[in-house]
């Protein structure tokens, strides 16, 4: 069976590929769209620390004996708080800057954390296997689909809607959304602002972390794992809404998807189609498909 | 007399100060033998030709006495992490600035290409080892240019041919895009339709790309009998396993246009299996080669590549060309080179052809089944032994202008 | 005699022409001119973030795309050398154009968002289209005669005359600050809105301003093409719009000789560490120094972190600083730098 020309099988497959990055995608915007709502802050360290918790996976599996299912709850926590140290360290010194200083200490950050592992790793990935509960692949028919990669989309499906639940529909979630606002204010009203902008900072990299984890038997954990993907999640939050929630994690499975179709129909786009996507979102209007204008 | 000085002065002199001190202590010395080795020590191609080469190369240059007469000879070593513009950069400047004699290319063929080049401006004898891309002795041969262990035209010529005479005919390239992935892809190409196959289409993948699947699945949609890997190292590696991941291996034959023992040991037996392969040199091969081997193994732990062996014979036959011509003057070396046959540990009846390429006995292997496999490291059976005049491009095929 | 020390002077100025003129002697003509060059690129890009307030993330496309374009017209189609160079950068001004017209529409982070997109579109155009060789880049880019007599191929030659053209290229910048135009840039660049006030058509300005930064940083990028004979992947990719940031943080934001001591910190940085570290390595016995070579990256980021968090000005910025605190009785100097800190919202 055709349409327009390519075999259903070879549309579907790629379909199905594409909601596995686009899974990827929708966490790690996500997170970023997260911290840019309340800190106002682009988190460029956010490839970085993705990449830190792959190899957090990695390291634990090869020097401590720590299985996948352990490090996917320990790799978030162990970054996460890295995060809150980098955001009480460096980070609150430039809130009262510009943030583009913000983004550019993040780009230093992220270089720093990045070479260290160069320099100890080199820049080839280190094999990373799947779990064994997890492995084997389900006979779609028109392809072999690894459990895994299932388990990926609803993983990240599970952990993006709870995220958004919590933010839009929890009161924790309007005290964010109010401090977004208008920290003052809320300050007034006795809560602690700067606690809640650090602790939200350390969960928008545990995000990171956790897809870094899921990620670690799909791609190859290796130092630029970071660096290839972030520009790609930068263009996701814009095109999205950079304060949406929702905004980034619809964009970035129907990016995962769209790349899927492109390289179907015409391969040699697939890099670049988010980026013109992103350019016609940004002529229309500033805030995005979903966001408001800050 | 007021002297103004001046902020700006001040800056600049200082930070020109910085590096007019560090850089004072390069130094151009004619009473030393400098060898440069440029490759990829950290990326995906390392464990062809990276620090297990420069083992190998130390080797070579202990084993000579570690001088030449009186004249000491220096190793340099650079990871150009598979960039072309920092290997010439660095070969620029040790040419200028070490004043390197001898120029070693590790893998990549893009750097190797430009390296090349750089070598023949300079008038420099590099020999190429690691890189694959037979257009070193082809349209862009030099007068300078050795091409030592293997090329993309025998490679394809040998493992093409092989499975295209098996019954492969419709084949599926999965291609590494840079110069090595397309000269393999091409050269492999030509075999199969020389010998009435079809092409059905490639997917080119990025250097050290980090997901196959997308690929994968292309390939699997042509519906081809045979999955070439146009890749190497890491990817050829990776490629493999996502196909298992995805059932493709059943559909398909999966064969790797370039692998090394490295590659098989870190698949596992299980896996590669009957896959075919070609070689230029196996560690157990003969008494010669189980004897260099062992002493490889002995600072490494891994059992040497062709590569490694490549680039001891390399090192070993400049050495005794500087020693025998009694000058390290690039055109002299190279005429000594040409009329020079190689025997040695890496190969019997080498020859340097007028194109720059060395021509030496190829070998079809065959992975052994796991239950063949008697010791470890024991993973080829010789399949068949082709003559270099066979496995190499031949004068009528060649565009090199200085072979006519 | 008096030892005068100013923020002023023609006299600054020609001790560094001095400098420059002589250095060939004692350093290796190919890095001082790729010194040269990346200091001519981190100028022109201060030109925008530190005289007009916009951040751009993008910078590297015209490096980048000018290099290409003057590989290409050079090798391929054997123009001669000014000719090439003139070609890339009419490119990458053309670029700037286009990129800078739909950049323009927007504000502060925004902007750069843009910026960092399209740049990356034409490092994946720049990826697949058969003349930039791709991975494999342009090799092999002759250099031959200059106007056809002066022969390029020595280094000292090729020297002099990349010297003259990053010393018009600097004058020019020079000037644009200087004139009625640098004053509105800065104007915009403090408060644009009460620019828009006064009646000045911003937008025009601030796309102004963007198409000469690229086409100056165009010029930097073909002629570092003809001094070292290829162009990869590397002069586009994001990556080398940060590392522009960082030799102009580093030198200074809005100073005009900040960006040269940037560019000079930092190539050195890249190219020495090596010898750097197995220098410490001697002198402390400390073993781990000598791996400093490959941790180019590392100490980079390094130096970009602690640039933003204490070191905003730079080195040109503090050293202005440190000298106007130790002459408080100067009364008003006259400084090329902008005020501490303000990066255009």
């Amino acid at each position: 069976m055709e349409i327009f020309g390519i075999p259903a099988q070879a549309l579907l497959s790629q379909l199905l590929l594409g909601l596995v990055n686009g899974s990827f995608y929708a966490m790690l915007s996500l997170g970023v769209a997260v911290i840019f709502g309340l800190l106002n802050v682009i988190n460029f360290l956010h490839g970085a620390l993705y990449m830190m918790g792959a190899f957090l996976a990695w390291m634990g599996l090869n020097y401590l004996g720590a299985d996948y299912w352990i490090m996917l709850i320990a790799a978030p926590l162990l970054v996460g708080t890295l995060g809150v140290v980098v955001e009480r360290s460096m980070l609150r010194w430039l809130y009262k800057l510009d943030h583009l200083y913000g983004f550019l200490l993040t780009f230093g950050v992220s270089l720093v954390l990045e070479g260290l592992f160069r320099s100890f790793y080199g820049v080839s990935g280190q094999p990373y296997s799947v779990p064994e509960t997890l492995s084997g692949a389900f006979n779609l028919g028109f392809m072999m689909l690894p459990k895994y990669r299932a388990w990926v989309v609803i993983a990240s499906l599970v952990v993006c809607l709870s995220t958004w639940f919590v933010i839009e529909k929890t009161r924790l979630g309007a005290y964010l959304r109010a401090g977004t606002e208008n920290p003052k204010l809320v300050e007034a009203f006795g809560i602690n602002v700067p606690l809640m902008v650090t602790l939200t900072y350390g969960f928008g990299v545990a995000l990171a972390a956790f897809a870094g984890v899921l990620a670690a038997p799909v791609v190859q954990v290796s130092p630029l794992m970071g660096s290839n993907l972030i520009i790609v999640v930068f263009a996701v939050v814009v095109i999205g809404g950079m304060g949406s929630i929702m905004g980034s994690i619809l964009t970035g499975i129907g990016l995962g998807v769209t790349e899927g179709l492109t390289r179907v129909f015409y391969p040699e786009l697939s890099a670049t189609v988010v980026f013109i996507i992103m350019a016609i979102v940004l002529m229309l209007g500033p805030a995005g498909m979903f966001g408001k204008e800050k | 007399m007021k002297f103004k000085l001046n902020v700006t002065s001040l800056a600049i002199a200082a930070t020109a100060g910085l590096f007019i001190a560090t850089s004072a202590s390069a130094q151009v010395s004619g009473d030393v033998i400098k060898i440069g080795f440029i490759t990829d020590m950290s990326g995906p191609y390392a464990d062809l030709d990276g620090p297990g080469g420069v083992e190998a190369i130390k080797m070579a240059i202990a084993d000579a006495g570690g001088a030449i007469g009186n004249k000491k000879i220096e190793l340099l070593v650079a990871d150009h992490q598979n960039k072309a513009d920092i290997a010439a950069s660095k070969a620029r400047e040790w040419f200028d600035q070490q004043g390197v004699d001898m120029l070693l290319g590790g893998t990549n063929s893009a750097a190797s290409l430009a390296m090349a080049k750089l070598a023949a401006e300079k008038k420099r004898v590099f020999i190429a080892i690691g890189a694959g891309t037979a257009r070193l002795t082809n349209e862009d041969c030099t007068p300078y240019t050795v091409h030592y262990a293997y090329d993309t035209v025998a490679l394809a010529r040998v493992t093409g041919g092989a499975l295209a005479k098996q019954g492969g005919k419709d084949w599926y390239f999965l291609t590494a895009d840079y110069a090595f992935g397309a000269s393999l892809e091409k050269d492999t190409a030509d075999v199969v339709k020389a010998n009435g196959g079809r092409v059905l289409g490639s997917a080119r993948h990025p250097l050290s790309a980090s997901d196959f699947s997308s690929f994968l699945l292309q390939a699997q949609s042509s519906k081809a009998q045979i999955l070439g890997l146009a890749n190497a190292g890491g990817d050829t590696i990776n490629a493999i396993k996502a196909a298992n991941e995805f059932g493709i291996n059943q559909k398909m034959k999966v064969a790797g246009l370039l692998m090394g023992i490295n590659d098989i040991h870190a698949l596992g037996l299980n896996v590669t299996q009957g896959m075919y392969l070609t070689d230029a040199w196996y560690w157990d091969g003969n008494v010669e080669t189980r004897a260099w081997s062992k002493r490889f193994f002995e600072k490494m732990k891994k059992m040497p590549s062709m590569l490694h062996a490549a680039d001891y014979s390399a090192v070993a036959q400049y050495i005794a060309a500087v020693k025998t011509t009694g000058t390290d003057d690039s055109d002299k070396v190279m005429a000594h080179l040409r009329k020079t046959p190689i025997n040695d540990m890496f190969a019997k009846n080498g020859v340097v052809r007028p194109d720059g390429r060395m021509v030496h006995d190829m070998y079809l292997m065959e992975v052994k089944k796991p239950s063949e496999s008697k010791y470890p490291w024991d993973y080829y059976k010789v399949v068949q032994r082709v003559p270099g005049e066979q496995a190499y491009m031949t004068k009528a095929e060649s565009k090199c202008s200085l072979w006519k | 005699m008096k030892l005068h020390i100013g923020l002023t002077g023609r006299g600054g100025y020609t001790v560094a022409l001095v400098l420059a003129v002589a250095a060939p002697l004692a350093v290796y003509p190919v890095f001082l001119m790729k010194v040269l060059c990346f200091a001519l690129f981190a100028c022109a890009f201060n030109l925008l973030i530190g005289f007009t307030g916009l951040l751009s993330f993008g910078h590297a496309a015209f490096f980048g795309g000018a290099g290409y374009i003057a590989g290409h017209v050079l090798k391929a189609w054997g123009w001669p050398v000014e000719l090439g160079i003139v070609a890339g950068t009419l490119a990458s001004s053309v670029l700037g154009l286009l990129m800078g017209s739909l950049a323009i529409r927007r504000q502060g982070i925004y902007f750069t968002m843009i910026t960092l997109a399209l740049a990356q579109m034409l490092f994946f155009v720049c990826l697949q289209a058969p003349f930039t060789g791709g991975e494999d880049g342009q090799q092999g880019v002759p250099r031959r005669r200059l106007f056809g007599v002066l022969d390029l191929s020595s280094d000292i030659n090729l020297y002099y005359v990349v010297l003259a053209i990053f010393v018009a290229a600097f004058g020019l910048i020079v000037r644009i600050i200087h004139s009625p135009f640098g004053q509105v840039l800065k104007a915009v660049k403090e408060n644009e809105a009460r620019a828009v006030s006064l009646g000045y058509d911003t937008d025009k300005y601030k796309l102004l301003a963007f198409v000469l930064s690229a086409a100056l940083a165009g010029l930097a990028g073909a002629t570092k093409t003809v001094v070292l004979g290829f162009e990869t992947l590397t002069d586009v990719h994001w990556s080398m719009s940060g590392m522009v940031v960082l030799m102009t943080l580093v030198g200074g934001l809005g100073t005009l000789s900040g960006p040269i001591a940037g560019a000079i910190v930092i190539i050195a940085l890249e190219n020495k560490l090596g010898d750097l570290g197995a220098w410490l390595a001697n002198a402390t016995t400390v073993e781990w120094f000598r791996t400093l070579g490959e941790s180019v990256t590392i100490v980079s980021g390094f130096i970009f972190i602690v640039c933003v968090l204490v070191f905003r000005r730079g080195i040109v910025g503090e050293m202005g600083g440190l000298l106007a605190w130790a002459r408080p009785k100067a009364g008003a100097q006259e400084t090329a730098s902008a005020p501490a800190g303000t990066v255009r919202a």
